[in-house]
């Protein structure tokens, strides 16, 4: 064992740097103890307690260096490691004050900011608290996230209302406000038409049939899915139509939406008849007119003239004999649209988010004749991407479509737009090659027909899409609609 | 719904929280987007946090909770014996942090808990003190907070002990806190020594009598105006005090002189205050405590008013839930130690004196306090992160305490139990540290946050209460 203790007059350091430099000498190799202190009545106590003996006529005003150590070569380490750690404090630092830590809540990111709007896609367990938050900081919010159950929906929409905001959402997908794409949608021009929409592929059809007419769109406010069920009643319907009716830049109003309940329907009605402006509805269910036909009774209310949408068709001739129709779809509500389209056509269309329940598809989603599945409902996104933004398990199953006799067409759907793929086609041209190759080897003929909504200034460029894919070997159609209708001519033509 | 909404007319400027996608898709028409760094709440809490966050009375409470916490005044009114201004008879001792047994008391407390009936003269020895402890003959414990007080670390207060007496006149509270007792060996560090026992009956025999005579000669000190300067001045008011000390100092001076009382003992007493650089951490803290209860008890509310620790137990007090305690164990803080001090050596979080943290200052405002940033470990840059980041915990910002590095932005004040759950941020405590053994004394100092447990214990009691007609 070696001790050393010196004193080194008047080399004054705070005493937080000295605990630093003390810790870093007791730190080295074979030192069992170490005090580098100013030589206080404190200190000089603490050395004695620690077993040295102190030095006479040690002062305030001087370095204490005391270690107890295992040898003669470990007190000169000790040493060494002193008069670094010394000057190494006095370096200053470069760091700088660093950047301000990023906001954590959406209460606090208001805070920070002016902003009008927030946009919560976090997952449905946790979306409850971050749109609340959004309506106590006074932003309206567009709820994306889905699995908020109802209950959470109506007192979001209740706060929203006390609080002179609108609830969009939740499972929201599509909105724009004041030319800003939110969420899925697409770039339209402006114009006179405010949407109102409980639904979002379908609203993204109707503002891109509408673009396409030349009529442009001044908001698009998304409201749920279930804003026009009983137990929402229409909370944000009705706060989105006072929003329209007071905005100068909207002189028609369009609500798109599943038909509401009997009862929502009757107050949604008299609402809009109070507020002056003229309000049409495009209500997507048995007997009512599909999408493309209700965007042309807006687009001519608009006072624009009408002209079917746009179509390429397949490259190759359609020969074959094509039995049933499968139809893939990323979008919900253009799923829904399709099958309403093919059951009053063909009859019974089996599916995932089926017409009728007994026309449920079971769990393994295989069934024999007419098949529709959305590959966006909630069972089957559920830890996986949006078929919008990733299409692979609509790729996989092209195939095993392709290898099924039964199989004749494959009506697909392809939604262009912010948040969707940035190049759907460069993934979809592939699969339908290799679904129409598949069939060939079994000397089938598979027709595939794609539904594609999207504008000329999505940054997608919906006629590049257009060309890519019907190079592939599919008929493409700006309308889901027609699309649907081109599907249901192949099946029913006679054999 | 009215037309002035600036949803529709204004340029939008976007909060996102969630998928990074669509912040990108925003970034990318060129709308001003503000990206959430949005992480998972604490496991577990996502339901309780979905019940209280819509609890209609929250949002309304919880502003009341600040507004009333902003407006609190604190000033010096009187400094009197705690068995005079609370009551406390012979045997009963009031102790830091939640409610505590001896059996359960660490180290310190049972130091300080012997020193006290030292200093009553409960016992004559440390033994018979002990015994006397352990038996539980004749000795009644109890939180200072029950009472209104607060207590740095062990907090242990009897009734001989004098008291500085606060009024909040706002919002009609009183609080009180000991006299300092100054650095090392003290009974707030579970130190009993004779020169411990010596000095405390010198704070009562003379120093006690001497600033009552100086304060109510001078009449009430506004102490929060004085922490407003001292935040300024490079003071955190928990674990620097140096410059409030001096200016507590300055305003009792003349008072103290013209006490009438003997010149050597009036510069004793100058002497002891101004070599005790924490000697206003006693002031700050029932500063804060007055802060605090003025937001407590309202429905609803969902902010912290008290963070206590015992040595044993963490504890918090939530508006909402009134007296309820929520407790974890105290963590050992990480820091630096005096002379040959180790973590081995150092016990769990101790003391009332996170109250500073509670109001708004201590850890909160790290940043106002760069002088002392490496005592406790870090770095300035450390500092400021830290400081920042408790305004995300917290529902707004005190005027009063302006922290000059910082733009003059605010102490966070208000910590909110669902945004630290929410974000999972604990709030940040600067510390001293006692010795774990009885009778050691200080041993460093450093940083130290509370257990989870206290916030997810608070949110479900929180829930549990929401639909309650009160």
């Amino acid at each position: 064992m070696t001790r050393h203790v010196e004193l080194r007059a008047g080399a004054y350091h705070d005493s937080v740097t000295l605990m630093q430099v003390s810790r870093s000498v007791a730190g080295e190799p074979g030192v069992t103890a170490a005090l580098v202190a100013m030589a206080t009545d404190l200190n000089v106590d603490l050395l004695a307690g620690m077993g040295f003996d102190p030095p006479d006529d040690a002062g305030p005003a001087d370095l204490l260096v005391a270690v107890d150590a295992a040898d003669d070569a470990a007190v000169a380490g000790a040493l060494a490691r002193l008069e670094t750690a010394l000057t190494e404090r006095s370096a200053p630092s470069a760091a700088g004050f660093g950047d301000a830590p990023a906001p954590r809540t959406i209460g606090s990111a208001a805070a920070g900011s002016d902003a009008t709007l927030a946009f919560v896609s976090t997952p449905g367990a946790y979306a409850f608290a971050d749109a609340m938050d959004a309506l106590e900081s006074g932003l309206s919010v567009v709820v994306f996230s889905d699995n908020v159950s109802v209950e959470h929906e109506v007192r979001l929409k209740d706060e929203a209302a006390r609080r002179g905001l609108l609830v969009m959402g939740p499972d929201c997908g599509t909105a724009a406000v004041g030319g800003v794409s939110l969420g899925f949608a697409n770039v339209v021009r402006p114009g006179p038409v405010g949407l109102v929409a409980a639904s979002g592929t379908g609203a993204q059809q109707v503002m891109s049939l509408l673009d396409g007419a030349g009529v442009g769109v001044s908001h698009c406010l998304g409201v749920g899915g279930r804003d026009l069920s009983s137990q929402v009643r229409g909370r944000s319907t009705l706060a989105a139509l006072d929003l329209l009716a007071a905005d100068d830049a909207t002189e028609l109003i369009a609500v798109i939406s599943k038909p509401p309940a009997p009862e929502v329907a009757e107050v949604v009605r008299a609402h809009a008849d109070r507020l002056g402006k003229p309000v049409l509805f495009a209500l997507l269910g048995p007997g009512q007119p599909d999408l493309t036909a209700a965007t042309k009774e807006i687009a001519t209310a608009a006072g624009a003239t009408w002209q079917e949408p746009r179509w390429w068709p397949a490259p190759q001739e359609r020969t074959g004999t094509y039995r049933s129709v499968r139809g893939l779809f990323a979008g919900g509500t253009l799923c829904d649209e399709a099958m309403l389209i093919v059951a009053d056509a063909l009859g019974e269309v089996r599916s995932n988010i089926p017409l009728r329940p007994d026309w449920a598809l079971p769990d393994d989603l295989r069934a024999p004749g007419h098949l529709m599945i959305d590959f966006g409902d909630d069972r089957l996104t559920r830890g996986r991407p949006h078929p919008m933004i990733d299409g692979a398990l609509r790729s996989e199953r092209m195939l095993a479509e392709a290898a099924d006799p039964d199989c004749g067409v494959l009506l697909l759907d392809v939604v262009l737009g912010h948040g969707a793929h940035p190049d759907p086609a460069a993934e979809l041209a592939p699969a339908i090659t290799a679904a129409r190759g598949r069939a060939a080897e079994d000397g089938r003929d598979v027709a595939v027909v794609v539904a594609l909504v999207g504008t000329a200034d999505d940054p997608q460029g919906v006629d590049r899409q257009a060309a890519s894919i019907r190079d592939a070997g599919a008929s493409v159609h700006l309308s889901n609609a027609a699309a649907t209708r081109k599907t249901v001519e192949l099946v029913g033509a006679p054999r | 719904m009215t037309s002035t909404s600036p949803l529709l007319s204004e340029e939008p400027r976007v909060v996102t929280a969630g998928v990074e996608l669509f912040a990108d898709a925003l970034a990318a028409q060129a709308v001003p987007t503000t990206q959430v760094d949005w992480r998972p709440p604490v496991a577990g809490t996502e339901a309780d946090l979905a019940v209280v966050m819509g609890d209609p009375r929250r949002a309304a409470s919880n502003r009341t909770a600040l507004e009333r916490m902003l407006r609190s005044t604190a000033e010096l009114v009187d400094v009197r014996p705690a068995a005079e201004v609370l009551g406390l008879q012979r045997g009963q001792f009031l102790h830091a942090g939640p409610p505590i047994t001896w059996e359960r008391a660490s180290g310190p407390m049972r130091g300080a808990l012997v020193g006290a009936l030292l200093f009553e003269g409960l016992a004559s020895t440390a033994e018979e003190a002990e015994a006397r402890l352990v038996a539980g003959d004749g000795i009644g414990l109890e939180p200072c907070h029950r009472r209104g007080a607060v207590g740095p670390m062990a907090g242990v207060v009897s009734p001989s002990m004098w008291m500085f007496e606060l009024r909040d006149e706002v919002n009609g509270g009183t609080a009180w806190c000991s006299l300092n007792e100054g650095l090392g060996k003290v009974l707030r560090y579970g130190a009993y020594s004779a020169e411990v026992i010596d000095r405390l009956r010198w704070m009562t025999d003379v120093l006690g009598p001497l600033l009552q005579v100086a304060v109510r000669r001078h009449g009430p000190i506004d102490v929060k105006g004085i922490v407003a300067q001292m935040v300024q001045m490079g003071d955190e008011g928990h674990n620097r005090n140096r410059a409030g000390t001096l200016l507590l100092l300055r305003e009792l001076l003349p008072d103290l002189i013209e006490s009438g009382s003997p010149s050597r003992e009036v510069a004793e007493a100058v002497r002891f205050v101004s070599g005790n650089d924490h000697f206003f951490l006693n002031l700050v803290m029932p500063a804060g405590k007055l802060q605090t209860a003025a937001a407590a008890g309202l429905p609803g509310s969902t902010v912290v008013t008290t963070m206590a620790r015992n040595g044993t137990d963490f504890g918090i007090q939530v508006s909402g839930t009134g007296d309820q305690w929520f407790t974890g164990p105290a963590q050992v803080p990480e820091g630096l130690f005096l002379g040959g001090y180790g973590p081995d050596d150092a016990n769990p979080d101790i003391g009332d004196s996170a109250i500073t943290e509670t109001m708004g200052l201590g850890g909160f405002v790290m940043a106002a306090a760069p002088a002392i940033v490496r005592f406790v470990g870090g770095s300035v840059p450390d500092a400021l992160r830290t400081s920042r980041l408790m305004y995300e915990i917290t529902l707004g910002e005190n005027p009063a305490y302006a922290v000059p590095i910082l733009e003059f932005r605010g102490a966070p004040t208000g910590i909110d139990v669902t945004r630290v759950l929410r974000t999972g941020i604990l709030p940040q405590i600067n510390t001293g540290m006692a010795g774990a053994v009885a009778g050691t004394g200080q041993v460093g100092a450093g940083l130290v946050q509370p257990p989870m447990e206290c916030f997810t214990g608070a949110i479900a009691a929180l829930a549990a209460a929401v639909g309650d007609d009160d």
